[in-house]
């Protein structure tokens, strides 16, 4: 139980970590830990597939294309304009409105149960790969087409465009 | 595993609910703070994550699978949102030479 409260404290402060890191790149690595922080807690849910798909989609790929654009722009140098003093604390002060709210709302549900996996096996794959290729078939192969899409739209944006220019002779080069 | 499996009988959903409001907080917080389109983006991805955890203790809570299938497909869905989002990035800062979303502020010119 006071393995759950010592991550999550963890994931609380490297997130805030990653909202305040001056360093572009520093920010990045704090949101490797806080994803695997997050890890963990799937782990600690019994959830084995999404642990192991959180750990390797998003450590493994998502955050390393993350750094891979940041070295392509070459930003590693801390010089952000920060916001001014009065955007910054209006920013807080607007998350803190929405914690305040989302807390509040909680507070009016009074029960709380705790967290008891009746079924050991759910989030193991056998048992996840069964739902999502019978139930969930048709949204897995249109995710697949998303992702194809998504593939084709990237390449699309980030070539540089090669158009020919016309010349003031009006010809092609 | 076992004694993993354990640890998390007596956490209260409610606290699974805090933590995930607290994170996403952050998120928001993050994505009204800064400047810098590439660290606005990754606050979006701390929210992103933050309901996959909400998700994926109310799946085990309900015993009910199929929200860590809707977990899964949002992670699908992340990692297309996350290569566009970053060609479209390197597209600004190749036309504008800058991270800086202030710059972006007239949208056409």
């Amino acid at each position: 139980m006071s393995t759950f409260y010592f991550i999550a404290f963890l994931s609380i402060f490297f997130a805030i970590l990653v909202i305040t890191a001056r360093n572009p790149v520093h920010s990045i690595l704090y949101l490797v830990l806080t994803f695997f922080t997050f890890t963990v807690h799937y782990i600690l849910l019994n959830a084995q597939f999404l642990a192991v798909v959180n750990f390797i989609v998003y450590m493994g790929a998502i955050l390393v294309l993350f750094l891979y654009t940041l070295m392509l722009m070459n930003l590693n140098k801390d010089n952000e304009p920060m916001k001014s003093n009065i955007v910054k604390i209006a920013a807080v002060f607007g998350g803190g409105c929405l914690l305040v709210t989302i807390v509040a709302s909680l507070k009016t549900m009074a029960i709380s149960q705790p967290v008891v996996l009746q079924n050991p096996e759910l989030g193991l794959v056998k048992n996840l790969g069964k739902i999502l290729f019978n139930e969930f078939l048709l949204p897995f192969e249109v995710s697949s087409l998303l992702l194809l899409s998504a593939m084709v739209g990237a390449v699309l944006l980030a070539t540089k465009d090669k158009q020919p220019k016309t010349q003031p002779d009006g010809k092609l080069y | 595993m076992e004694s993993f499996t354990n640890a998390i009988q007596a956490v209260p959903l409610n606290h699974y609910i805090l933590l995930s409001a607290i994170i996403f907080t952050i998120g928001v917080v993050g994505v009204l703070l800064r400047r810098n389109a590439i660290i606005i983006f990754m606050s979006v991805e701390l929210m992103l994550n933050a309901v996959n955890l909400l998700l994926t203790a109310f799946s085990v809570y309900r015993g009910d699978a199929a929200g860590q299938v809707f977990v899964f497909f949002i992670m699908a869905l992340a990692a297309a949102e996350v290569a566009i989002g970053l060609a479209i990035i390197v597209m600004i800062y190749r036309n504008t030479n800058s991270l800086d979303i202030n710059v972006l502020n007239r949208l056409k010119w």
